[in-house]
């Protein structure tokens, strides 16, 4: 960054005009508030970097000094209170996968018709009525949603598929999908009533009707801000503990039958850290391990939802 | 009005004729009384006598208590093209979206009045009247380019879907004469596919037009469509009017007085959501019978 006296191109003469000591006034203003900004800008990356730095420094040693990560990726257990302890993460995987392609499948589209109602069908008052009523949603602490999944959601379930074990992930892929809904709507709403009524007004001049203008025209010009909806849905799903922690059970199960119990990465995390753990122990490090499978995954979904809205942005 | 004959007898489709004096006999300040004593323009000599294709009798506008149209009167007549002109705010614009009903898309506005399309005598502002059907036999191009987000093909082919057109030849077909006929298929017949986003503006303003035009209406109305051109679009825009003239009844919102002068046939002045005057553009330019239009004509209005 420059200094502030490179800045200047006026010569150090004790009289300069007015106009002058402004324009030296104004650049020092610039340089401050620039620098400000720029700190803050930085802390943040700081912060991702160290994130990034102690994850792969802890488990740098897991992966040397307990478990090869070949095995990590490809072993099918994951035992780590055992005698014999074993880290498979795959099990771990499957659960997260799994509770989150359940949470999405009823996020994603119902998020996005909420979006679409409000923002293209609704009328004034009921949209501003609705829109609060569903940010609320987001208000609501993850662990409530969680026992709501366990003493709700699931014996109501087990009404409709039989033997569904207390503890299973459809009931709580469900919930988190509820929990998610909010996000995704509140985003690709502010996206689609972001698209310029010109765009609107041509197809209803052609002849369309609502819901072909709001599919055909306003959903492919808004994709770009709604895929960014998508992607906070995804890495909310990913990320979610609570609630999988309290009604999807705590046991690694390599399976992808939603009906089943079986444990995700954030609640194996959840579980472990309750324990007496001693530092430096595998059990600790293997937190990490956790944790660093962890952010692949996001990163994966982020970048993926980063191309996408390149792919599908669009200059109206 | 002799229009239920037409609606009994609608193969009768130059019925009725603006040079017939039974059209006029009820309506004392109707602009028919211009149409009547209107000498055809002179490079048009060839052109059968004008008919109406959309008469315009005593509209009223409002948006909430705010009365943007007082009590029009108004022919647009088929195979020519009407401009109407006027300062910013004079209503040109919401008189113009009033055709297709666009006005219908925000709470709140109202119509008065009646615009008959002819020949099926059908009132559009009725509010028994689909808005939707109206729209589609009358077209709308707008101020700014408004490309839908889909390739070239698709935003052409979109009002032969909405109208149910499924079979790929025939929408390759009518999309291919769409095009020719807006003089942008040479331009753009390798790209079909690519988004229409990445033509020009003069071009995506010709998409617009072809994408209008495709779905064959009875009516275009353009409002103000090379505002946001530039000089060698905007010719080509004109020249195209001059052809779409063949074919529609055109009505054209301008604020360019050369444009309206090259371009259209009949041309109306408004201000302070009245007509003030009404005939052929070669009169309205070189002997307008009002001083206001004269004022705004002649570049000396206010």
């Amino acid at each position: 960054m420059a200094t502030p006296g490179a800045l200047l191109d006026v010569a150090p003469t004790v009289d300069r005009d007015p106009i002058a000591r402004l324009v030296q006034r104004r650049q020092w203003t610039n340089f401050a508030a620039g620098s400000v900004m720029f700190a803050a800008a930085a802390s943040s990356i700081v912060v991702t970097c160290s994130i990034v730095g102690i994850l792969l420094f802890e488990s740098i040693t897991f992966f040397t000094q307990t478990v090869s990560p070949i095995d990590f990726l490809t072993d099918t257990m994951w035992t780590p209170q055992f005698a014999n302890p074993r880290y498979g993460i795959l099990p771990l995987v499957t659960g997260t996968l799994v509770t989150t392609f359940v949470a999405l499948s009823i996020a994603l589209p119902v998020g996005t018709i909420v979006a679409m109602y409000l923002s293209e069908f609704a009328p004034h008052a009921v949209r501003e009525t609705i829109k609060p009523l569903l940010e609320m949603l987001s208000a609501v602490p993850t662990i409530i949603y969680g026992y709501f999944a366990l003493q709700f959601m699931t014996p109501l379930l087990q009404k409709f598929v039989p033997g569904l074990p207390t503890f299973n992930m459809l009931s709580a892929g469900i919930v988190m999908g509820v929990m998610i809904i909010p996000y995704v709507s509140s985003l690709s709403e502010d996206a689609m009533r972001s698209v310029p009524m010109l765009l609107r007004e041509g197809a209803y001049a052609m002849g369309a009707n609502k819901v072909h203008t709001g599919f055909h025209v306003v959903f492919p010009a808004a994709f770009s801000g709604i895929a960014s909806a998508y992607v906070l849905g995804v890495s909310r799903a990913i990320g979610e503990t609570m609630i999988v922690a309290v009604s999807a059970g705590m046991q690694a199960n390599l399976t992808f039958d939603p009906r089943q119990p079986a444990e995700t990465i954030t609640a194996y995390i959840v579980q472990v850290s309750q324990g007496d753990l001693e530092h430096g122990s595998p059990g600790y490090q293997s937190i990490f391990a956790a944790g660093i499978t962890l952010f692949a995954m996001t990163l994966t979904f982020n970048i993926l939802g980063h191309q996408l809205r390149k792919r599908f942005r669009q200059a109206y | 009005m002799n229009l239920a004959a037409a609606d009994e007898k609608p193969v009768e489709r130059r019925i009725p004729a603006i040079a017939d004096p039974a059209v006029n006999g009820s309506m004392t300040r109707s602009p028919l009384a211009y149409t009547n004593n209107m000498v055809e323009p002179t490079r048009h000599e060839h052109d059968a006598p004008p008919t109406p294709k959309v008469t315009v009798e005593s509209l009223n506008f409002f948006y909430g208590a705010v009365q943007a149209l007082h009590n029009l009167s108004f022919v647009l007549a088929e195979n020519r093209v009407t401009a109407l002109i006027g300062p910013s705010g004079c209503g040109k614009s919401t008189f113009l979206r009033c055709f297709n009903r666009i006005h219908d898309l925000y709470p709140g506005t109202r119509y008065e009045g009646r615009i008959t399309l002819h020949p099926s005598g059908t009132n559009i502002i009725d509010k028994s009247v689909d808005p939707i059907e109206m729209r589609m036999r009358i077209g709308m191009v707008f101020q700014k380019p408004n490309p839908f987000p889909k390739s070239i093909f698709e935003n052409v082919a979109y009002g032969l879907r909405l109208k149910g057109i499924t079979n790929k030849n025939e929408l390759c077909d009518r999309v291919e004469i769409a095009l020719k006929s807006t003089a942008i298929w040479e331009e753009v017949k390798h790209r079909l596919h690519k988004s229409a986003y990445e033509m020009s503006g003069g071009q995506q303003q010709r998409l617009c037009i072809a994408r209008t035009i495709a779905a064959e209406p009875e009516v275009l109305l353009m409002d103000e469509p090379c505002s946001a051109l530039d000089p060698i679009a905007t010719g080509k825009i004109e020249e195209l009017i001059r052809e779409l003239r063949k074919k529609y009844a055109v009505l054209i919102v301008t604020h360019n007085m050369q444009q309206a002068s090259r371009a259209s046939d009949y041309t109306a002045f408004m201000y302070l959501g009245k007509i003030v005057e009404f005939g052929p553009t070669q009169q309205i330019f070189t002997n307008p019978t009002v001083k206001d239009t004269e004022d705004y004509v002649t570049g000396r209005f206010g």
